[in-house]
C-alpha cells in the first residue's frame, strides 16, 4: 500500500521544477553574491530575480524583500527588531493566543525583558475580536502581530481591518503569513502590512530559507549582525540555492493560484462531507468558511488524537494534531484550546493538510481506513 | 478480521536504556512486528539546572534521543506518548502526600501499576497491539489451569519481580518480559552483538523525576514553604531532641538525628499529627510483623494462612513468613525471624521459591514497643 500525506501544512516536498532550478547553484554556480568578480556575479542576478519573484507573489517591492533561513527566523527578526528599534516609543506589543510558537515566544521573550504582552482571546472559530483589539491598543503600543492563517485550523484573519486599525493608530502591524502565503492571495501593500513573515519549504521549496517583508519605512533593527547583505537587514551569506528556490516556488505558486485553491477546496471538501457521513460526532474546528482551502482540522469525539494519528501513521497516512514538543511527544494544542472546544471532542483532533500532489484516490484512501479505525478506537 | 498469518503486534516500553533497546531487538528477531513507545512522564526542560548542568533521568531528552535512535537503527515506528499529567496526578502527587503523611512511597510500583500496565497498555490495544513489552526482568508463564503466573527474573541481582506485583491476570495475558530468562552480562553481550549503540550504557537511578536524589528538597518544593519542624521523642515520649520535618525521616534511619545518645538510635516511625519523629535502639527497631491493605493476589486469593517468603523492599532477601487474610483486602503478615525497619507505604510482596504470590502496601510494622 502506497504511503499518504496529508501534512502540507507542517511541509512539503520540493517541486521538481523547482529542484531542477536550484541544483545549478550547488557546483556551477558556487559563488558568494557579495564577491566582485565572476563567481558572485554569476549568482547575484538569480538571487534578485528570485527577490523579485517572491515580491510579486506577497505584493510588494523586491527592495522590501529580506531573506532569512526560515519562518521563525522572520518572524523573531519582526518582533524582536521592531522592539527593539521603538523601544523609545513604547514597550506594548499585542498578538493573539493561537499565534504560532515563533511568535508567541518571541514575545514570551520579550516580556521577561520587560515588554507587555497583551495575548487577544479568541472565538470558537479561532478568531480575535476587533473590539478587543482596538480596546487593547494605548499610547505605548508598538507592535501588533497577528496572522494571516492560523497553521493548524486554517482560520483566515480579518487582516485588511487589522491593518486599517493599527494604521489609524500608527501603530507597526506584523503579520505572520508563513502558513498563508502561497495558498491564498496576498497583496502586503495593499492590504496595509507593515511586516510579512513568510516561508519557503510550505510552497515546494527546501527547508532553510524565508523572507520577512519589510515595508519601507518600518524602523526595525536586525536580527542577526553581519556583513551588508540583505542591505545591512540581515548580516550572513546568502543561501543562494534556497532563495533561488524559493522564487521559482513562488513564480509556480502565483501562476495558478487561484486553480490550485479550487482544487484542494475540492478535495478538502470531499474529504470533510466523507468523514461527515461516514462517522458519527465529528466537529470541523475553525471558521466554515473563512479558511484556507487546503486544510481540515476535525474532532472525533471520545478519541485520542495520538492514538488516532499513531495508527494512520501505522496505515501508512500522514497527518499531525497539535504541535510537537521537543522530545516528539504531542502536546495539547493552544490554538484549540484558546477556542474552548467541548472537552469531548478537544482531545480528539486531527489536522489534514493537503497540497500539490495530493489525489481525489487518496483523499478516497483515507475515507476507507478512517471510519473503522475510528470506531475501533472508541470501543477499545 | 483475525488473519493467522498476521505477524503478532507488540508494543516495547523503550526507555533509551540497554534492557528496552534489548527487548525490542529480541522481539524483532522473534518475528513480532515491533512498535517502540517512549512515555514522557516528566518535563526534562525542569531538570536542566540553569548552569546547564544536565541530570541523568530516566526520561531526559537524552533518553528520548538513544531510544529513538535505536528503533531507527532496528527500523521500527517509534512514537513518544505524553503521560506528564497522568504521572504527576498519580505517581508524583501520591509520592509527595505519602511522605506527608509519615510514609516512605515506592513510585515504581505505583508507575508501573498505573502508568506502564494501564495506561501504556490501553495505548498499546489502541495500536491493535497484542502485547505490551518491557525490559523488566521477570517472567510471565502460562500454568496448565489458564492461569498466568509471575515468576522472579532468572539474575537474581536483577530480579524486579518486586515492582510488579500489582499485575492483574489480564494485564499479564497481554505482557512479554523477554529479558526474563537472561542475566545482565548475556542483556549487554546481546546489545552488543545487535550493535545498539546503548550496549554500553550505564544503570539508571532510582527515582526518575528525582534525578539529584535531593528527595527533601523535592518534597519541599512540591509542598511550598512552612514549618513542620517538631521532637524527636523515644518510645516512652522523653523529649530527645528536635527535627526540622517529618518527611526528612524513614523507619531505620540513623543518621542526620542530631541527637547524642549513648547506644545508637534508630528511627522508629514518625507521627506527623504530633509531628514527632520516634527513635529507639536497633533491638526495638526489629518487628515481628506487619499489616498490609490493599492486596493484589496473582495467584488465587488464599482464604487461609500462608505460608511463604516475602520482601519488604526492593533490596530485600526474602524471609519466611506466614500470610493471614483479614477482612477489607488486608493481610497480617509474621515473620519467622523479626525483621529491621518494616517501613509504612513500601510494598510487601510474597513468594514462593521464584514465584509471585502477591503483595500488598505496608500499612504498619507490628512493633513491641506502641508509640
Amino acid at each position: 500500500m502506497g504511503l499518504i500525506y496529508m501534512d502540507y501544512n507542517a511541509t512539503t516536498p520540493v517541486k521538481p521544477a523547482v529542484l531542477e532550478a536550484l541544483l545549478p547553484f550547488y557546483r556551477l554556480q558556487f559563488g558568494n553574491p557579495s564577491s566582485i568578480h565572476w563567481a558572485g556575479r554569476q549568482v547575484r542576478g538569480a538571487v534578485e530575480e528570485a527577490r523579485e519573484r517572491v515580491a510579486a507573489l506577497a505584493g510588494c517591492e523586491p527592495v522590501e524583500v529580506v531573506f532569512t533561513s526560515c519562518g521563525t527566523e522572520a518572524d523573531n527578526m519582526a518582533i524582536m527588531g521592531v522592539a527593539s528599534a521603538r523601544r523609545g516609543e513604547g514597550n506594548h506589543i499585542i498578538t493573539s493566543r493561537v499565534e504560532h510558537p515563533a511568535v508567541l515566544n518571541a514575545c514570551l521573550a520579550l516580556e521577561q525583558q520587560g515588554y507587555d504582552i497583551t495575548r487577544l482571546e479568541v472565538d470558537r472559530y479561532g478568531l480575535p475580536d476587533l473590539g478587543e483589539l482596538a480596546a487593547a491598543i494605548n499610547a505605548r503600543t508598538i507592535l501588533i502581530s497577528l496572522m494571516f492563517a492560523n497553521n493548524e485550523t486554517g482560520t483566515l484573519f480579518p487582516v485588511r481591518e487589522i491593518a486599517a486599525l493599527a494604521a489609524v493608530h500608527r501603530i507597526c502591524f506584523h503579520c505572520d503569513a508563513v502558513q498563508a502565503f502561497g495558498k491564498v492571495p496576498i497583496d502586503v501593500k495593499r492590504m496595509g502590512i507593515g511586516l510579512a513573515a513568510l516561508s519557503g519549504h510550505k510552497i515546494g521549496a527546501p527547508k532553510g530559507v524565508g523572507a520577512l517583508v519589510v515595508r519601507t519605512g518600518t524602523k526595525l533593527h536586525p536580527l542577526l549582525y553581519g556583513g551588508p547583505q540583505e542591505r545591512n537587514r540581515r548580516g550572513g551569506t546568502e543561501n543562494v540555492a534556497g532563495i533561488v528556490a524559493f522564487g521559482k516556488a513562488c513564480e509556480l505558486a502565483g501562476s495558478g493560484i487561484a486553480d490550485e485553491a479550487k482544487r484542494l477546496a475540492f478535495l478538502c471538501d470531499r474529504l470533510e462531507r466523507g468523514i461527515g457521513e461516514r462517522i458519527p460526532h465529528t466537529r470541523v474546528n475553525g471558521h466554515p468558511t473563512e479558511r484556507l482551502p487546503n486544510t481540515l482540522n476535525i474532532s472525533f469525539r471520545d478519541v485520542a488524537a495520538d492514538s488516532l494519528l499513531l495508527n494512520l501513521d501505522l496505515a501508512g497516512i500522514a497527518v499531525s494534531s497539535g504541535s510537537a514538543c521537543s522530545s516528539g511527544t504531542l502536546k495539547a494544542s493552544h490554538v484549540l484550546a484558546a477556542m474552548s472546544l467541548d472537552p469531548a471532542y478537544a482531545r480528539g483532533s486531527v489536522r489534514f493538510s493537503l497540497g500539490a500532489e495530493s489525489t481525489e484516490d487518496e483523499v478516497d484512501r483515507v475515507l476507507a481506513v478512517l471510519p473503522p479505525l475510528v470506531e475501533r478506537l472508541r470501543n477499545s | 478480521m483475525t488473519d493467522k498469518n498476521r505477524k503478532q503486534r507488540v508494543v516495547v516500553a523503550m526507555s533509551g536504556g540497554v534492557d528496552s533497546s534489548v527487548t525490542a531487538a529480541l522481539l524483532q528477531e522473534q518475528g513480532y512486528e515491533v512498535i517502540g513507545i517512549t512515555m514522557q512522564v516528566w518535563d526534562y526542560a525542569k531538570f536542566t539546572a540553569p548552569d546547564g548542568e544536565k541530570f541523568d533521568t530516566c526520561c531526559s531528552l537524552d533518553d528520548v534521543h538513544d531510544a529513538r535512535r535505536v528503533a531507527e537503527q532496528l527500523g521500527i515506528p517509534f512514537y513518544v506518548v505524553n503521560f506528564e499529567e497522568e504521572f504527576q496526578g498519580l505517581v508524583i502527587d501520591d509520592f509527595v502526600g505519602e511522605y506527608f503523611r509519615g510514609r516512605t512511597p515506592n513510585p515504581c510500583v505505583r508507575c508501573n501499576q498505573r502508568i506502564k500496565f494501564e495506561l501504556l497498555l490501553q495505548k498499546a490495544k489502541e495500536l491493535a497491539a497484542d502485547y505490551l513489552a518491557t525490559g523488566h526482568y521477570a517472567r510471565v508463564e502460562l500454568d496448565a489451569g489458564e492461569r498466568f503466573r509471575l515468576m522472579t527474573g532468572q539474575d537474581a541481582g536483577k530480579d524486579q519481580s518486586y515492582f510488579l506485583y500489582t499485575l492483574t491476570q489480564e494485564q499479564l495475558s497481554r505482557t512479554l518480559f523477554p529479558l526474563g530468562g537472561m542475566s545482565k552480562p548475556e542483556v549487554r553481550r546481546l546489545a552488543a552483538r545487535y550493535g545498539l549503540r546503548v550496549a554500553e550504557k550505564g544503570e539508571s537511578q532510582e527515582i526518575c523525576f528525582i534525578p539529584d536524589n535531593d528527595y527533601v528538597r523535592f518534597l519541599e518544593e512540591a509542598r511550598g514553604a512552612g514549618e513542620l519542624d517538631g521532637d524527636i521523642v523515644d518510645s516512652r515520649g522523653n523529649v530527645l531532641g528536635r527535627h526540622r520535618g517529618t518527611y526528612r525521616y524513614t523507619v531505620g534511619q540513623r543518621k542526620g538525628l542530631g541527637v547524642a545518645h549513648p547506644h545508637p538510635l534508630y528511627v522508629l516511625g514518625v507521627d506527623t499529627e504530633k509531628r514527632q519523629v520516634v527513635v529507639g535502639s536497633r533491638e526495638e527497631l526489629a518487628s515481628p510483623g506487619l499489616v498490609a491493605t490493599d492486596l493484589n493476589w496473582i495467584i488465587p486469593p488464599p482464604q487461609s494462612p500462608l505460608e511463604a517468603t516475602c520482601k519488604i523492599r526492593y533490596r530485600h532477601r526474602p524471609v519466611p513468613c506466614t500470610v493471614t487474610p483479614l477482612p477489607d483486602n488486608r493481610v497480617e503478615v509474621r515473620f519467622t525471624a523479626p525483621e529491621k525497619s518494616v517501613t509504612p507505604g513500601q510494598a510487601v510482596v510474597f513468594y514462593r521459591e521464584d514465584e509471585v504470590l502477591g503483595g500488598g502496601c505496608i500499612e504498619k510494622a507490628i512493633l513491641n514497643v506502641e508509640f
